[in-house]
């Protein structure tokens, strides 16, 4: 078992047929069982049409009924995207997989109103996506650096999360301030699955998703959990790259994240090279 | 992104926010000419730099004379302004607001952000006007009062009243100030604001609600559809070479330090820095040149972190994924090339194609340290950089 996705998830491709789309769709079809797995494509103008052999739909819900797929990975342009988001919600899929970078946030805070008390499952967006090694891989993450193992990895990074694999099944969450899934919606996820023995915990500057997620650790996660936290020498006020990695009004610095971390009882390292260091002394 | 004060009260009263009147001033002339257009007996002007605090720092000041009003304006337009906000290094002043003076009865707070918990937008109100709001967090938490807004609704007349009468609008006062806030909900809105902060919202002595002072923030990802708030951009008010870097689509900010780093990816740049720190250096920049560098992108990038005079060394940490190393190899070789380096490079390369990559720096014939992970690669520029 894994979480939220393994070798039986069949995956729609919004945005199949763009620059990105096409290119990381493909990748993710050659990887492991992805040529199971990767059953659809949606864009309304090309409907009827395929991408190399896989379909394409008008709609999410119409590719849903063909393929029977209940994921989807987004790849459409920022202004579009939150408008794929809904629709793979009014869809009723599983689990929506945003990779797109530089979606409005005005536009995500009336998806993620639109998504309350639906179903469906929202990771991202500008995040790399998900992967359960040896058995399928959603997003633009390389496929050859995860290896199948019983770690779990959630983090708002993408390059940094590379840092922490090596054995591991990842959760890329994105940088976004508003978004789906949250540190401590993917901790309950790995605390739930049989298959995972430990997570290691990447966050970074901004909000206070990584506090919120230790205080939940500490009372009720029965693995072990090692973090660290990027941004200790970011200046306050400006926006690092990432759209939510902003220290606003003294709020969100890094080393206020690692000490509420610490006092929940998580392993942390200032050194990022050692997550994997830190996580072995707690297994 | 962010605009002038002047330039917020602009867009705030098309949406029914009050404001003094006032004129935007570029020279001393004009700020005559504005004072005497609006009017006295009281003037007040301001300093219009990006930055808060201009109070404190001498950037606004109160004029009871055309005579005084000029005065200010020859000594505020072309001051070095330094506040809490801009660093030793200060603001020069080049533009200013010439304003009606008001009669304050009463100061207040009201601002507007995104929170991320409730994934809302968060409407904040204080008695404490004038003082920063996350001091009144800090010490006087119970008089913030906040309420998330539903975006479907929009912020409701019950919202407001119950924010207003808390932070002690007066009974006269009420409707104005439940106008106001709805007003500056739909200009957060529809113009994608990120933060909206009036501070002080001021009650006159014949009860008028006014905003004082106007400070919007916007949401870059939002600004395809504003061309009008981004013709607002002064950018005179921004680091030279951070603008430079959106040219090439290079996310770069200025720090202080003297080792420059080049990486991929805004989380592993933030670690990339706190690495250097945590082996005793400071670094000298933040700089993402994003998932899909290229050999020019990169070139790029170390020109610009080279601009920089303080840069004694340079740390490329880069994670080949869907890029090979050896095509970054090749970016790192001929921009160390073209820019004719000659500080110390310690290059981290990891994923695609990496020992093709490291081959391809040996065989450059240039002086560049390869490291093998992160630590190793913070420990060698550090190291570098001090014995020079």
């Amino acid at each position: 078992m894994s979480i939220l996705i393994d070798r039986h998830t069949k995956v729609m491709t919004q945005g199949i047929t763009g620059k990105t789309g096409a290119f990381h769709t493909r990748l993710c079809r050659d990887y492991a069982y992805g040529k199971d797995c990767f059953v659809a494509g949606v864009n309304p103008s090309k409907a009827g049409e395929n991408f190399e052999g896989i379909p394409i739909f008008r709609t999410a819900l119409e590719a849903k009924e063909a393929t029977g797929a209940t994921v989807s990975v987004i790849y459409v342009p920022p202004p579009y995207a939150a408008g794929a988001i809904d629709e793979a919600v009014d869809a009723e899929l599983d689990l929506v997989i945003c990779i797109t970078e530089g979606v409005p946030v005005r536009d995500m805070i009336a998806t993620r109103n639109r998504m309350r008390g639906k179903k469906t499952r929202l990771v991202g967006p500008n995040c790399p996506g998900v992967i359960t090694p040896d058995e399928i891989k959603i997003g633009i993450m390389p496929g050859h650096i995860h290896k199948k193992g019983r770690i779990g990895v959630v983090s708002r990074s993408g390059t940094l999360t590379y840092e922490a694999v090596g054995q591991f099944s990842c959760v890329g969450i994105g940088g976004d301030p508003v978004n789906g899934l949250k540190h401590i919606d993917v901790m309950r996820l790995f605390n739930d699955d049989p298959d995972t023995d430990a997570v290691i915990m990447v966050g970074e500057i901004g909000g206070d998703d990584e506090e919120t997620c230790a205080r939940w650790i500490k009372h009720h996660m029965k693995k072990p959990v090692v973090g660290f936290i990027a941004g200790v020498t970011a200046p306050p006020g400006k926006r690092m790259g990432h759209a939510g990695a902003i220290i606003s009004g003294g709020k969100g610095t890094a080393d206020e994240k690692l000490a509420v971390m610490e006092e929940c009882g998580i392993k942390v390292t200032r050194n990022p090279a050692e997550m994997a260091i830190l996580l072995k002394s707690v297994l | 992104m962010n605009i002038h004060e002047y330039q917020g009260k602009e867009i705030l009263r098309k949406f029914g926010v009050v404001t003094p009147r006032g004129v935007a001033c570029f020279s001393v002339a004009e700020a005559d000419a504005a004072a005497r257009e609006l009017g006295g007996p009281v003037w007040v002007v301001k300093a219009q730099i990006h930055a808060g605090g201009r109070g404190k720092g001498g950037g606004v000041k109160v004029a009871k004379s055309l005579e005084e009003v000029h005065r200010h304006a020859t000594s505020i337009l072309g001051m070095t302004l330094v506040t809490h906000q801009t660093g030793a290094q200060g603001r020069l002043v080049k533009r200013l607001l010439v304003e009606e003076g008001a009669d304050i009865a009463k100061e207040l707070y009201v601002g507007m952000v995104v929170d991320r918990a409730t994934q809302r937008v968060t409407l904040i109100g204080s008695s404490e006007g004038g003082m920063e709001i996350e001091e009144v967090a800090a010490h006087a938490p119970e008089k913030l009062h906040k309420v998330a807004i539903d975006p479907v609704a929009g912020l409701t007349f019950a919202q407001a009243d119950g924010v207003a009468r808390k932070i002690g609008v007066p009974e006269g006062s009420l409707a104005q100030a439940i106008s106001f806030m709805q007003g500056l909900y739909r200009a957060f809105v529809e113009c994608d604001a990120s933060l909206a902060e009036i501070n002080p919202l001021i009650i006159t002595g014949d009860g008028r609600v006014l905003a004082l002072d106007a400070k919007l923030n916007f949401d870059s990802n939002a600004l395809f559809r504003h061309p009008e708030i981004v013709a607002l951009r002064d950018l005179d008010e921004e680091d030279p070479a951070e603008v430079e870097a959106s040219k090439f689509d290079l996310s770069y900010i200025s720090l202080g330090g003297n080792i420059g780093c080049l990486v991929n990816g805004a989380g592993l740049a933030m670690a990339t820095m706190d690495s250097i720190k945590l082996f005793g250096a400071e670094p000298a920049n933040f700089l993402d040149v994003g998932g899909g560098a290229t050999a020019q992108k990169v070139t790029e990038a170390f020109k610009l972190m080279l601009k920089n005079p303080a840069v004694k060394g340079i740390l490329v940490n880069i994670f080949g994924g869907i890029m090979r190393c050896d095509t970054i190899a090749e970016g790192v070789i001929a921009a160390a090339k073209e820019v004719k380096l000659a500080v110390p490079l310690v290059v981290r390369m990891k994923g695609t194609n990496e020992e093709l990559g490291r081959q391809k720096l040996r065989e450059s014939g240039l002086p560049i340290i390869s490291a093998d992970n992160m630590a190793d690669a913070a420990q060698k520029i550090v190291a570098a950089v001090a014995g020079t």
